[in-house]
């Protein structure tokens, strides 16, 4: 499969904005400046730019409580995310979401979810309304490892498979849910072999290398929007940082993991890994790649400029959009 | 006029919206076949593609209607016996309920859920329980509780052109209840109560089943000259306040008549309001009657024991009335 620049660019940018984004709020939130759960994904940026990147604006998506990734690679705007963040009015949802919740339905964002395994229905059903109203559009649906124990899992693979429903079941397995190694709960080491079960495809990608989580991805987008059914996807990542930011206070550093772990994925960075790649095949100059660092760099002082002079809500507003 | 039972009120609201708007679905466990006959004849008039039986399965399919409804789509989800929205609650309270309100507006949940709720006769406590008070307190759901063929289908229209998600509690024991309904057209709006029987000396406020078992109470006692007014609420959420209370303002005295459980229900909410805003019209304490606290019993003179019938809604106007 040949990759076009533009797309090898486009992946790049949201690896970036991804990265640069989450280790942002990951340090406001260390410094309370922002309020709430704060759950980043940096080290698994790969799969959420991979899988977006084989998508068009009028697919759909759904996230999870680790979503600020997805959202970035569907194309969420920086300013508005970080102003949801901050609790403000100028926020996705008018400050009523939060870090957990951000939704964009312009750009087929469903949102991410507080729930674990609360998506996948959604997008069961987001591809189910396709399916009905004759539209080829494909809903991508990422989830985690621990969500592949939820019921909602099997009910979604399986009524997805047997209505030959346009989704990608995109499983982030990053080894925990929450504090508890994977292994210790599962009982497979992989979830892609649990697309048997339900008589559908069961991919395994390495989670960390963008191009080949690209290259699956438009496989099964291909093959939804064919009529041809579902597909799960596993990538196999990694996330280097807590389950939620400030863990480590209540529970010290390296308390469910070891150091040693955690930094031997760090040198699979799929960032660095991108770099190298461009460099050995002569795709993309440095200059080029690092001139999308800066861009990024730029719109993120602007997300937070944005962020910072948005108004707090009126507490009169705590009563809107309950009902249509 | 013809008269169209309960069962057909709602075949009809289904037919005539689902023809009305392209963008509606059906979907829920065995509306082909259609065991309670609510969706009869469906699959031949909409075709496979709108009416689709679902695996028993309802966490996945109550969410599939959630994303459905996000994605643009106008779903009819029905859930057999309310009781099995227990598996499926995150998707209900959850995803549903506040999806709306965490996206700032951007969510539009147009979704009508369908149930089968209350004692039928020997279905035990799975099958029995009048659930609706689980979802009072779950701001986001509006409820529908009709009492009869003629409200049943102006509501259920209503529920499925409203933008909300809706939950239409259909009593198992209504089904033969017949009436005439009016050609056309007919919608009844949402948080509109009715006065299903004028009166002066006692409200009863009656709810869902209780509304015909009331009527047939204040048939007996205007005997002994005792006027009773009867009044559904027909909505829950939204709840129509201020015809309850301006019917207690004319009474002075209230019983408040509902299969639900009495800790907790939507007696004890009804009450609350009635206590709070029309405290000073009421001469007399405010009556509730409701199912006893205890699951719904299989065994028929238990379930009759478990339930509110005639006897105790006549027991409480009396008490009030000194009679």
């Amino acid at each position: 499969m040949d990759i076009t620049k533009d797309k090898l660019l486009e992946m790049y940018r949201s690896m970036q904005r991804i990265r640069h984004f989450e280790s942002k709020i990951r340090d406001l939130a260390t410094a309370n400046e922002i309020p709430g759960f704060v759950h980043v994904s940096i080290g698994e940026e790969a799969s959420a730019a991979g899988i977006c990147a084989a998508l068009r604006k009028t697919d759909r998506i759904t996230s999870t409580h680790r979503g600020h990734g997805h959202l970035i690679a569907k194309g969420g705007r920086l300013d508005k995310m970080m102003a949801e963040i901050y609790g403000k009015r100028g926020g996705y949802c008018k400050g009523k979401g939060g870090s957990m919740h951000i939704v964009d339905f312009s750009l087929g964002i469903l949102g991410a979810n507080g729930i674990v395994g609360a998506g996948l229905p959604i997008a069961t059903g987001s591809a189910l309304a396709a399916q009905v109203a004759g539209r080829d559009d494909v809903t991508a649906c990422f989830f985690g490892d621990g969500a592949s124990n939820e019921g909602t899992f099997h009910e979604s693979l399986n009524l997805a498979s047997v209505w030959k429903l346009p989704v990608i079941f995109v499983c982030e397995n990053n080894g925990f849910g929450e504090f508890t190694p994977m292994r210790t709960v599962t009982s497979v080491s992989d979830i892609a072999v649990r697309a048997r079960a339900h008589d559908l495809p069961g991919v395994i990608v390495d989670g960390n290398d963008v191009l080949e989580v690209f290259k699956v991805a438009s496989e099964a987008v291909a093959r939804a929007r064919a009529g041809e059914g579902p597909t799960l996807i596993e990538c196999k990542t990694y996330r280097w940082e807590g389950h939620v930011v400030g863990e480590a206070a209540i529970l010290g550093e390296y308390a469910y993991r070891s150091k040693e772990e955690v930094d031997s994925w760090k040198l699979k960075c799929p960032l660095i890994r991108f770099e190298k790649w461009c460099a050995e095949n002569k795709k993309i100059d440095a200059g080029e790649l690092q001139r999308i660092v800066t861009e990024t760099e730029k719109e993120l002082d602007e997300a937070i400029a944005f962020a910072r002079s948005s108004e707090l809500p009126a507490a009169s507003e705590v009563t809107d959009d309950v009902f249509a | 006029m013809p008269q169209t039972n309960f069962i057909q009120a709602i075949n009809q609201a289904l037919s005539e919206e689902m023809r009305r708007d392209p963008n509606t679905f059906l979907m829920g466990e065995d509306v082909v076949l259609a065991a309670f006959g609510a969706t009869k004849g469906l699959i031949d008039k909409f075709g496979p593609s709108r009416v689709r039986n679902t695996p028993i399965s309802e966490a996945g399919f109550v969410g599939a209607a959630v994303g459905a409804a996000m994605a643009g789509a106008r779903p009819i989800c029905e859930v057999e016996f309310a009781s099995f929205f227990y598996c499926a609650f995150d998707q209900v309270c959850n995803q549903a309920a506040k999806l709306r309100y965490m996206s700032g507006g951007q969510a539009s949940l147009p979704i009508t859920f369908r149930a089968v709720y209350g004692a039928m006769g020997g279905a035990a406590a799975q099958h029995s329980e009048t659930v609706y008070a689980q979802f009072l307190s779950v701001p986001g759901l509006k409820l529908v509780v009709p009492s009869s063929p003629s409200d049943m289908k102006g509501l259920l229209k209503s529920a499925i052109r409203d933008d909300n998600p809706v939950i239409v509690f259909e009593h198992g024991a209504l089904g033969r209840l017949r009436e005439e309904i009016p050609e056309g057209d007919h919608l009844v709006p949402l948080g509109k109560a009715a006065i299903k029987r004028a009166g002066d000396n006692v409200t009863v406020i009656a709810i869902g089943a209780m509304v015909p078992k009331a009527l047939r109470v204040a048939d007996k006692l205007v005997k002994e000259s005792i006027s009773v007014e009867v009044i559904d609420p027909r909505t829950l959420i939204p709840l129509d306040e201020t015809a309850l209370l301006e019917s207690v303002e004319k009474t002075n005295r209230v019983v408040i008549a509902d299969e639900g459980h009495l800790r907790g229900g939507a007696a004890a909410d009804i009450a609350a309001l009635i206590a709070e805003q029309g405290f000073d019209h009421l001469d007399a304490p405010i009556k509730r009657v409701t199912a006893l606290d205890v699951p719904i019993p299989f065994s028929p003179p238990l379930e009759k024991a478990a339930i509110p019938g005639e006897d105790r809604i006549e027991a409480a106007i009396r008490d009030l009335m000194g009679r």
